[in-house]
């Protein structure tokens, strides 16, 4: 397949870039961050997002989507990274919504699924327990519970909006030991049922994340995604789309930071001449560029690569991954620092960026995380 | 009309047979690299009868440059065909059947730029191996400062007569002809002086003197003029145009010199950077054993493949009516420095087996991978040094000001 966007995706960047610039530009996660927001997103705006189909991207058409691919969800995250917009999009859609439709039973896609795609219906992942993605890790346990059913303990950290959730799919152990890739089982449970406590933990980037603290949760069988044991069929595929999405998100985001950030070297005077005359700034904004292309096809082919079902998805994704990850960081700090001291005051945009980086770059695993699984899947 | 999937299936099923029955059996097996690939040239009867053989028929096809027009000698494939031809050629472990500096570099230029009695007169030797070229470009006080090249060329009438030096000639030498930059008005400023001609080193006024470099190689020559005779017919393009096509050359140079970071992680045919590493230095539970190592490994493949995406994306953004040309600036400048790393990496992993000179103690191989370490040295200052491609993305494609 081209690596270019046809006609009807570059009409989608265009049409989620007027979007987002009027409804979602940066200084609304400035107003919300101000105003220390209980969602830390806009319902109004998320509705309206829905509204334009953005909810439902990857899904049937049957089941209230668009029946679109992981390309078109990735051009929507991209232009969302631009502005920084805050939205459930990630979390709902990429993350929780992909796994459902990887691995959920009939009547679980039915139910969720359109409620996900009207705007209706939040949901977290609640994977991750120390202070690094390691999916593998979960110690959270899973123990049968009268004739069918499980009952859930554990704690988990960083659940991606967490606290504004109606629906947790929680990632538990029902087997084996922590680390290993067997034994592991998904879970999708209400968020007020008895034992769950939710708690809202405030990120540099004005995002939501939560503690989540499962106390002996009781769940019937039904709420089981995929088969008991065999979690990581679902999560793999899962964590592989959640990682190139957010990889299109970051480049978005990195992308807008780099540009702000050559608008100031043209711009700012000192000496009488623009700074960007210096060549010791052009070389690095010319470095800079220059991984932001490399790491922009790499998010193309990963993206391409997921809706082609193409064996190598997963090396892709993390390739994404890690090179948007890691050009997100240079860009970034080079962004402060080219714009000296106005680039650490909270007034300036920058830092903004840098804190969304910082966030999206761990999120899902970083650079380091990703070249040791690609190394893995390479066989060295 | 792109080629119907039914008709590249019957291409790849022609192909397979022809090059079946037309490969050389000798010509399957890696070449050797202290001999080099097939260059033709006119002192062609000296190299192998296979190689000779193997490009000669290939070129009956037009398949040693397999997407060039058929009219003057080329494939005339598209590029879908062209792509099952490599997989095929892969497939039989080919040797590449031409090696030249005219297939990535001049020819595209004459089919671009040249006349058409100069695409008539120099293409199809290119195609069939018959004329090996050299570049001059650089001069001893021209480097990164290419413009500011002093080599005289002046109009005789019916001819032209060419005086000074050339340096970093590569295989000046072994070449039959040369595509060089002459100022022809020392009057004007420096760009606007400048023509591109090409001259036969056939004479007594032109002599060359190889360069001995680091790796203990000889593969660039000064290159000497004195009173040289170039046909007026030889001048392409514009006189004082030369500036322009001399920097499109440039393009195709850098891309060419970009090719090289992206091919595989790997030494000679057999051997994955990975492989070597785990022999080296190491290996526990299937892995590499130093993490850091696998570290570096994992991601310089990461960025060759992106490399590898991003030449893919320009040219289909180039076909999507996109623009094209500054691209070229990033390939050189990541081929070269990820070609590098290779090589960094690789002489790394071999420890003191990686830093033999010659003689008993060594496998070929480990005495092969120095030697190119140290000849990967020149990748990111020859066809314009790394600073000079980040002076071009600065300002061509960022827009910073001067």
């Amino acid at each position: 397949m081209a690596l270019v966007l046809s006609e009807e995706q570059e009409l989608l960047r265009q049409t989620s870039r007027e979007f987002l610039k009027q409804h979602a530009p940066v200084s609304e996660l400035r107003r919300l961050r101000d105003a220390q927001d209980p969602a830390g997103f806009s319902r109004e705006v998320w509705k309206q997002m829905a509204e334009l189909g953005w909810a439902g991207i990857p899904f049937p058409e049957e089941l209230g989507g668009a029946g679109l691919g992981q390309l078109e969800l990735g051009i929507v995250l991209e232009e969302c990274g631009r502005t920084l917009a805050a939205s459930p999009l990630v979390s709902t859609v990429l993350v929780c919504g992909s796994a459902l439709l990887l691995g959920g039973s009939q009547a679980q896609r039915q139910d969720v699924l359109p409620a996900i795609a009207k705007g209706e219906r939040i949901l977290a992942l609640a994977l991750q327990e120390g202070p690094r993605h390691d999916p593998f890790a979960v110690a959270t346990r899973a123990e049968p519970a009268g004739a069918h059913g499980f009952r859930l303990s554990g704690e988990k950290a960083f659940v991606l909006d967490g606290h504004v959730a109606d629906q947790l799919l929680v990632v538990a152990r029902s087997e084996g030991r922590p680390g290993e890739r067997e034994g592991l089982s998904l879970f999708l449970l209400d968020r007020d049922a008895k034992g769950v406590s939710v708690t809202r933990t405030l990120m540099i980037d004005g995002r939501n994340a939560a503690r989540v603290s499962l106390a002996g949760v009781e769940v019937p069988a039904s709420a089981l995604v995929g088969e008991p044991g065999r979690g990581a069929l679902v999560l793999e595929p899962t964590l592989d789309r959640a990682t190139a999405g957010l990889a299109a998100e970051l480049l978005g985001s990195s992308q807008e930071a780099f540009d702000r950030t050559l608008r100031f070297l043209k711009t700012r005077q000192q000496f009488g001449v623009p700074i960007g005359s210096f060549q010791a700034l052009k070389h690095r904004a010319a470095r800079l560029y220059v991984a932001l292309e490399l790491a922009r096809s790499a998010v193309l082919e990963a993206l391409q690569a997921l809706d082609e079902g193409d064996a190598r998805a997963s090396e892709r994704a993390s390739t994404a991954k890690a090179l948007v990850g890691d050009a997100s960081l240079a860009v970034a700090n080079e962004g402060v620092q080219m714009h000296g001291g106005i680039g650490v005051t909270d007034e300036e945009d920058i830092g903004l960026f840098l804190k969304r980086a910082r966030v999206a770059q761990l999120s899902f695993g970083d650079a380091a995380f990703h070249r040791d699984r690609f190394a893995s899947l390479r066989g060295y | 009309m792109p080629p119907s999937e039914a008709q590249l299936e019957a291409f790849r099923a022609e192909a397979r047979a022809w090059l079946e029955a037309n490969c050389p059996a000798s010509m399957r097996t890696p070449v050797d690299l202290s001999v080099g690939g097939y260059w033709g040239g006119r002192k062609r009867h000296l190299a192998d009868p296979d190689a000779r053989l193997w490009c000669e028929r290939m070129a009956s096809r037009g398949w040693t440059t397999p997407t060039w027009p058929r009219e003057y000698g080329g494939g005339g494939l598209s590029r879908a065909e062209a792509r099952i031809l490599d997989e095929e050629l892969r497939r039989l472990s080919a040797r590449p059947p031409l090696t030249s500096i005219g297939i990535p570099m001049l020819g595209p230029l004459l089919l671009e730029k040249g006349s058409e009695a100069q695409k008539r007169e120099h293409v199809p030797p290119i195609v069939r191996g018959e004329i090996r070229w050299c570049q001059g470009y650089s001069e001893p006080g021209s480097g990164s400062d290419l413009a500011s090249l002093q080599t005289r060329c002046e109009d005789r009438g019916d001819h032209f007569v060419v005086n000074g030096q050339k340096i970093w000639t590569s295989d000046a030498d072994k070449a039959d002809m040369i595509f060089c930059l002459v100022r022809t008005d020392p009057k004007a400023p420096k760009h606007e002086g400048i023509s591109f001609v090409l001259i036969d080193m056939d004479q007594p006024g032109v002599t060359t003197r190889p360069i001995r470099l680091i790796s203990g190689a000889s593969p660039f020559c000064q290159t000497f003029f004195e009173n040289a005779r170039v046909e007026k017919r030889n001048l392409i393009g514009e006189r004082n145009g030369g500036w322009a096509i001399a920097k499109r050359l440039l393009q195709f140079e850098r891309q060419s010199i970009g090719n090289i970071g992206t091919s595989a992680v790997r030494i000679r045919q057999e051997a994955p950077l990975p492989d070597v590493a785990k022999r080296y230095a190491g290996e526990r539970d299937g892995r590499i054993a130093d993490p850091l190592l696998r570290d570096r490994l994992a991601r310089l493949e990461m960025q060759q493949r992106a490399l590898q995406a991003t030449m893919r994306r320009s040219a289909d953004e180039a076909r999507a009516g996109g623009a094209v040309g500054t691209a070229s600036s990033i390939f050189k400048l990541c081929g070269s420095e990820l070609n590098q790393e290779k090589h960094e990496l690789l002489i790394g992993i071999l420890g003191s087996q990686g830093l033999g000179w010659e003689g008993e103690g060594f496998e070929p191989e480990e005495l092969e991978s120095t030697r190119h370490w140290l000849r990967s040295k020149a990748n990111t200052i020859e066809g314009g040094t790394s600073e000079v491609q980040l002076n071009i993305v600065a300002k061509r494609v960022l827009g910073l000001p001067d």
